[in-house]
């Protein structure tokens, strides 16, 4: 039986560039930083959770060819690939403290639903980052 | 070459995010073309090469979305939902509507709802397919007629 999602991956332009938005901007923490020859294994997770690391991975060698990498780097940059779901407490909080750290690329300021509050966001690259404040709301707006 | 297309695209994906968020505001093109950077006329060509549409199509299935979801969640009148979308005008939203998703305001709102979920799902699955080979208008947006697809 399987009991939890252990490690979920996302690919991103540059590793470095990854780590700075994932942990000083958006607030998770450095999981694991291993390098093994030139493969650097890099994860994020949510702090204190002890839950599911987020791979960063870069697109290119030793897994894709030079044309394989170029294709998945432009989806990226597209916003075609998949993307990442949080959940957050006071998102309205977390907003304002995005703004602050200089967050600009939000698809979607927070938003009432019948299922909680969400926002949206977009990493440094194109993946699509959404965050819910899970309960119910007693005006949806949209 | 290739990182001249991933900036490119990432400059078309923040004005695209820019339709996306304010889709209820006046945009022009001359605006959203602002937010990738580019000259009016290289940027509808580019955003067409990168996402299969003008932009001018893109925010109007973007808006009717929004439509559409207004007339099934609330009971704002037709007109009302027309404005709260951003179109300026009655006539324009309904034929809009009509091209796109196959049936009046009116009519679509008489239709059974649709399964919930949560809204992020909702939205992109709910969008309407871009229409192949409908014929593309001038409109408020102001963009130049567009040919129908290639």
């Amino acid at each position: 039986m399987i009991t939890s999602l252990n490690v979920a991956s996302i690919y991103v332009l540059d590793k470095d560039e990854a780590l700075d938005f994932y942990v000083n901007k958006l607030g998770l923490e450095k999981g694991n930083d291993v390098k093994q020859g030139d493969y650097r294994w890099l994860t994020v997770r949510v702090p204190g959770e002890g839950g599911t690391e987020i791979s960063l991975e870069e697109p290119g060698a030793p897994l894709h060819d030079d044309t394989t990498a170029a294709q998945i780097r432009e989806l990226i940059t597209k916003g075609a690939m998949s993307g990442l779901v949080f959940l957050a407490d006071d998102i309205r909080g977390l907003y304002e403290t995005l703004k602050e750290r200089g967050v600009t690329d939000f698809t979607q300021e927070p938003t009432d639903h019948f299922y909680g509050t969400d926002m949206g966001i977009r990493d440094p690259f194109g993946n699509a980052i959404r965050i819910l404040e899970q309960g119910k709301v007693e005006a949806v707006t949209a | 070459m290739s990182r001249e297309v991933e900036e490119s695209n990432r400059h078309l994906l923040r004005a695209r995010d820019a339709m996306d968020r304010a889709y209820a505001e006046p945009l022009d093109v001359r605006a959203v073309a602002a937010v990738a950077h580019v000259s009016e006329a290289h940027f509808s060509r580019s955003f067409r090469a990168a996402f299969g549409e003008t932009p001018h199509r893109y925010l109007q299935r973007r808006r009717v979305e929004r439509a559409m979801f207004l007339l099934r969640e609330t009971e704002r009148s037709v007109t009302d939902v027309c404005f709260d979308v951003g179109f300026t005008s009655l006539g324009t939203f309904s034929r809009t509507f009509r091209e796109i998703v196959g049936e009046t305001p009116s009519g679509y709102r008489a239709a059974p709802p649709p399964i919930e979920a949560p809204n992020c799902f909702q939205m992109a699955a709910m969008r309407p397919r871009v229409a192949a080979g409908v014929a593309r208008r001038s409109s408020s947006f102001g963009e130049a007629a567009a040919t129908a697809a290639p």
